[in-house]
């Protein structure tokens, strides 16, 4: 704390020092928990102060009680599309937000295509660019009503869902482009035969299929009315001049995104800390002017004092980009404080469209909490 | 996995396959955050192998009850992320349905429905 300073001119007494907040931590040490600071070359202060006993000299308990937690912990939905949602978190850390972002990108399971058995190919997409195109199609399909299927199964309708692709470029007719929708949906399974070696195979019983489907898939309750298409129709698969075929059959089985990014539910997820932007004294007239002109996304604005005098005003922190033009220049620095809000995380959901976005995320924090329960039962 | 003592149970590291800095740095803020902490960090051996050590030195109570702890914190706090986020989104999703009734009512005749703000 301060002592009286022998530098200074005027007549300086320690006890006329606001006092320490007892059982609070004083401000200058409040900004620095809370508060990264934005400075010209770089930010300061960004990491979190977690320890418990951080500021136990001052008599300060800096651990986290779940009681506390829950009473400090809100959500605020700002905006809520059937593909994309943004959303604040107040009162979480940085570590369990980073954890929420890294599931909903890389551990959602979705559907997607695996396995592409092609009959004929001549057009001149090569089979195995044709093949990684059509993984990455969006499928519109709930994937917790399906199994995963590990290399000892069966393709069976628990655990596939299965594409034909049949396009053909007759001759004499223009060139066509082969589109999403061509893709349909097989809901008895797959349609090409297996060449079975035995000649005594007995002919009665249904040719052997490269899938088992023990019943339709159209029988399932939640395909009745909403048959499974890609997501998108309009999504160019490959081009096709005359005389030329594309005749395939495609898989797909349900996976995560750690293994090839096909299977990320999301376009993507990201968060951002509140923007915090504080003027740090009067700046009025020509300066205020200045201000407003140099934010390129509009932070500020004027307020009229009367009698012609202006001041600025932050009217806008949430949309700074911190592109740190308004601290650019002399001085001013000493004008505007940037500075952002450590615990409180603007979250922006985009979904590929397999599910809505506010689904991924309790689907997400459903999966953080079997990650502890395994741990749990490995320590015990 | 755990490697630490016979005699001094207090102090120990928890090696977990098949994980890495999601669950990780979690558990490492629970840790933090508990009293009985004097210690802990997390740190990943090799980047191509899914194995993370987790390091726990408590002021006397067994470090395993501590992760324990730790842990089943993680799954309150998730829990309760959990509802205050489905709360969020389902008074969202109806002061939207109101706001969309308020805008078709005013469209279709001259009242004013009533605020339920």
């Amino acid at each position: 704390m301060a002592e009286g300073a022998g530098e200074e001119k005027k007549k300086f007494s320690i006890w006329d020092l606001p006092d320490v907040p007892v059982g609070q931590l004083p401000p200058h040490l409040e900004l620095q928990r809370s508060r990264v600071s934005c400075n010209k070359d770089a930010p300061i202060h960004t990491e979190s102060i977690q320890y418990s006993g951080a500021y136990a000299s001052m008599g300060i308990d800096n651990s986290s009680r779940l009681d506390r937690f829950s009473n400090n912990f809100r959500v605020e939905v700002v905006r809520l599309n059937e593909d994309d949602m943004e959303f604040d978190m107040i009162g979480i850390d940085a570590a369990i937000a980073n954890s929420f972002r890294r599931i909903l990108i890389a551990e959602l399971p979705t559907m997607a295509i695996e396995k592409v058995l092609i009959a004929n190919n001549t057009s001149i997409i090569q089979d195995e660019v044709l093949a990684h195109r059509l993984g990455l199609v969006p499928i519109r399909v709930d994937p917790r009503l399906f199994d995963y299927l590990s290399e000892n199964d069966q393709p069976n309708e628990k655990n596939t869902v299965v594409f034909k692709l049949h396009v053909q470029c007759k001759r004499g007719s223009p060139r066509i482009t082969v589109k999403s929708d061509a893709l349909k949906w097989l809901p008895n399974g797959s349609e090409l035969v297996k060449e079975t070696r035995n000649a005594t195979s007995d002919s009665s019983s249904k040719p052997e299929t490269y899938t088992y489907f023990g019943c339709s898939q159209e029988t399932i309750p939640e395909f009745v009315k909403n048959p499974i298409i890609p997501k998108y129709p309009d999504i160019i698969i490959a081009k096709l001049g005359p005389g030329q075929e594309i005749e395939l059959e495609a898989h797909a089985v349900k996976g995560i995104g750690k293994t090839h990014a096909k299977w990320s539910p999301v376009a993507t997820a990201w968060y951002r800390m509140l923007p915090e932007v504080v003027l740090l004294e009067d700046i009025e007239d020509d300066l205020a002017e200045e201000l407003k002109s140099k934010c390129p996304v509009n932070v500020f604005d004027i307020e009229d004092l009367g009698k012609g005098r202006r001041r600025a005003t932050v009217a806008r922190p949430r949309a700074c980009t911190l592109c740190r033009e308004c601290i650019r220049g002399d001085d001013w620095e000493k004008r505007v404080a940037l500075r952002r809000v450590k615990d409180h995380f603007i979250f922006t959901i985009e979904s590929t469209g397999a599910l809505p976005p506010e689904v991924l995320f309790t689907e997400a924090v459903k999966i953080l909490e079997d990650k502890c329960e395994r741990v749990i039962t490995e320590l015990s | 996995m755990e490697h630490g003592s016979f005699t001094d149970n207090s102090a120990a590291t928890f090696s977990l396959t098949d994980e890495d800095h999601t669950i990780a740095n979690a558990v490492r803020f629970n840790l933090n955050q508990d009293p009985r902490v004097t210690f802990c960090g997390y740190s990943i051996p090799h980047p191509s192998e899914a194995r993370v050590n987790i390091r726990v030195q408590t002021t006397g109570d067994p470090a395993r009850e501590v992760l324990k702890d730790a842990c089943q914190n993680l799954m309150l706090m998730c829990r309760n992320v959990r509802c205050t986020f489905d709360k969020a989104v389902e008074d969202f999703k109806a002061s939207n349905a109101v706001k969309a009734m308020k805008i078709d009512s005013q469209d279709s005749s001259g009242d004013d429905s009533e605020e339920s703000e």
